[in-house]
């Protein structure tokens, strides 16, 4: 073994690759959760995320237009979803493992004929003067725009939900459907929005790992990322800051386990490669160990079906 | 102006109608997809639900397969439907699955080459112990931790689709298998085969197993207390613990039961139909056997029935693949589009819809 080869300044750089996807969809999945819902459909809106923005950026040539097909992929996928829950009032849990089981089969069938193709590279942005710095300018300023996006995302979701008055509205459906609706806010109309959101920024994680992580197409490549995103929410009870942070954590324990394969390490690869599921696992029992702080957290109306009895 | 007023308790009407309007429904859907591929849709329907069962040319060989796809579904999906009907989401069954054959098929090869009629009981054992251990790591994290059991049985595919490939290519590898990964085929060792029990039927034990858990999972919820509790848990958690229901006690029993059946499954898979511990040993029963439970209303007949009609769209879907060029995923997408309708149909049963007038107020 020869962990000498394991450079730490790439280890960072390629943590903040590989942990995008994840944040892209656990801050959508966030906003849906904020707003009392519960959409364990990650996984699905990722995939047909991934789908649709690679067949498009293949056709066009434009992964600008990729990522754009992926935002309206994803969101189209969760609007079934939203009608579902909202309108025809099911189980949140259980269509959103339908959406999950659909997703996976749709995007494996619009995938056909696109495997073993390579994507238009994403432009990197070099920000000026910064990403010349030494040792941090490798680091932190010279990404793809997708990075500074995710990270523009955080902060903008971490705004609107602290300093808006859409922010607390929608905080107000989340804590007590009941009450919001007494006082007159649409709560079907603003969780579907939410759930529209949270769909978008799932295809957009989708994307991001066919076209720039990977880049390629393979029959259900998200591989749980969706699902992580899920307990990313869970790990950072509910607080965008956080979401960056869990995100980060476990791009960093996926991509010290992939270097640590590179390297040879005498643990076998399979033992490796369930890593980020096991310490996923060990973060939700931390997390929820503590009980009365993971019950305060919470939005008190998550999951429950709302339906304005008059 | 139509609204949707709450019954008291849901339509038995609706109930029993809704899976027969969602499978209708998914065939007309299903049909306008295969015609966005290119496929004549009557043609692609007729194919995947009528000529394996009636078209004399595949019927024999589709017949017995209906059995044999079928008997891991219901054998999964009742137990998850007991969980389900509890609100205790196990959607690991993957890799409960996965757990059951691996123990079961380890018995079988440590006994490898004894021929005795001891084997086989012992393998199914083992195939039951360890999908239970495995559903009961995410009951015991719910039970002591308050951990969500949805994401851990999920997280816990992954890793034992991991500990999979590293079996089947390490500790069980086939010593005479010349290198190529996976284990000695159990089809070939007669002490531990799970051989049809009625030539040509597709009939084996692990259906049969399937058919005895129906009845069962029927008994344990209608004549037992503790189904009583399972189904009073799920419709007031409230009242249960009133009634004196412990949760942790509902927790361990469901997600262990559900474990113990999908690792039942398992273990009657490798020993049977697949004969052997490979890398893509598992082809996703675990996630199409809670289409079953839902589309079998969470009830033990409907299960069974569900499952038949799950297992003939995995045959018609292979059938359609080769006599059509109908890929394979469209079946997947089709399955996941039958939970859609379901769900969405649903709302009868639960709702009234009534057409409002409006009042001058």
């Amino acid at each position: 073994m020869d962990l000498s080869a394991i450079n730490p300044l790439v280890l960072v750089a390629s943590l903040m690759v590989a942990a995008t996807p994840i944040l892209l969809a656990a801050i959508g999945e966030l906003v849906v959760e904020k707003a009392g819902v519960l959409n364990l459909g990650v996984e699905g809106m990722m995939i047909t995320g991934a789908i649709c923005g690679f067949a498009t950026a293949v056709e066009t040539g434009s992964p600008l237009l990729g990522f754009l097909a992926a935002f309206a992929g994803g969101a189209a996928l969760s609007l079934v979803f939203g009608v579902l829950t909202q309108v025809f009032l099911s189980n949140q849990v259980a269509t959103g493992l339908a959406l999950t089981l659909f997703g996976l089969g749709l995007s494996s069938l619009m995938g056909q004929g696109y495997t073993g193709i390579k994507p238009p590279p994403t432009a990197r942005i070099e920000i000026p003067v910064l990403a010349d710095l030494p040792v941090v300018g490798r680091i932190l300023f010279q990404h793809d725009w997708v990075v500074y996006a995710s990270l523009l995302l955080v902060a903008g979701v971490w705004a609107f939900l602290r300093y808006t008055r859409a922010g607390l509205v929608l905080r107000a459906v989340g804590e007590s459907h009941d009450a919001a609706h007494a006082l007159g806010y649409k709560v079907v109309r603003i969780r579907i929005l939410a759930i529209l959101f949270g769909g978008a920024c799932a295809g957009l994680g989708g994307a991001y790992i066919s076209l720039v992580r990977v880049p390629q197409w393979t029959d259900g490549m998200t591989s749980g990322a969706g699902w992580i995103a899920l307990a990313i929410v869970v790990f950072a009870s509910w607080k965008a800051p956080r979401v960056l942070l869990g995100a980060y954590l476990f791009g960093g324990v996926a991509v010290l386990q992939l270097n640590l394969q590179a390297a040879g390490i005498a643990i076998p690869v399979e033992y490796l490669s369930m890593a980020p599921y096991l310490i996923t696992i060990l973060v939700l029992v931390i997390m929820s160990a503590d009980r009365s702080r993971a019950a305060l957290n919470a939005p008190a109306s998550l999951g429950r079906s709302f339906h304005a009895s008059s | 102006m139509i609204r949707l007023e709450k019954r008291p308790e849901p339509s038995r009407f609706w109930t029993a109608v809704t899976p027969v309007l969602a499978v209708l429904t998914t065939m007309i859907a299903g049909g306008v997809l295969f015609a966005m591929l290119g496929k004549d849709p009557l043609e692609s329907i007729r194919t995947i639900f009528w000529d394996p069962l009636f078209n004399a040319q595949f019927a024999d060989f589709a017949r017995p397969q209906l059995l044999v796809k079928a008997g891991p579904l219901i054998l999964i999906a009742l137990g998850l439907s007991l969980g389900f009907r509890a609100g205790i989401w196990n959607i690991g069954a993957e890799g409960q699955y996965i757990a059951g054959a691996i123990c079961g098929a380890g018995v079988a090869l440590a006994f490898y080459p004894l021929d005795s009629w001891i084997v086989f009981p012992l393998m199914v054992l083992a195939g039951a112990l360890g999908g239970w251990a495995w559903g009961m790591i995410p009951a015991l994290l719910k039970i002591r931790f308050g951990t969500n059991e949805i994401l851990v049985s999920l997280m816990l595919v992954y890793v034992a689709e991991q500990f999979l490939a590293s079996m089947s290519l390490g500790l069980l590898r086939n010593p005479e298998g010349h290198g190529f990964p996976g284990s000695r085929n159990l089809q070939e060792y007669p002490a531990a085969a799970n051989t049809e029990i009625i030539a040509g039927t597709g009939m084996h034990w692990g259906v049969m197993t399937a058919f005895l858990a129906v009845i069962a999972a029927y008994v344990l919820l209608n004549r037992h207390i503790l189904g009583f509790h399972i189904r009073l848990a799920g419709q007031s958690p409230r009242a249960a613990r009133f009634a004196g229901v412990s949760p942790p006690l509902l927790v361990a029993f469901c997600l262990g039961t559900s474990g113990a059946l999908a690792g039942l499954a398992g273990l009657f898979e490798v020993a049977g139909p697949a004969g052997q511990i490979s890398i893509d040993f598992n082809v996703g029963y675990g996630f199409t056997a809670i289409i079953v439970a839902f589309l079998g209303r969470l009830h033990p007949v409907g299960i069974l029935l569900a499952g038949l009609l799950m297992a003939l769209t995995y045959i018609g879907g292979e059938l359609a693949q080769f006599m059509l060029g109908l890929p394979a995923a469209a079946i997947q997408a089709f399955q996941g589009m039958l939970l859609f309708f379901l769900l969405g149909f649903d709302v009868f049963s639960n709702y009234r819809v009534r057409r409002v007038t409006s009042e001058v107020a």
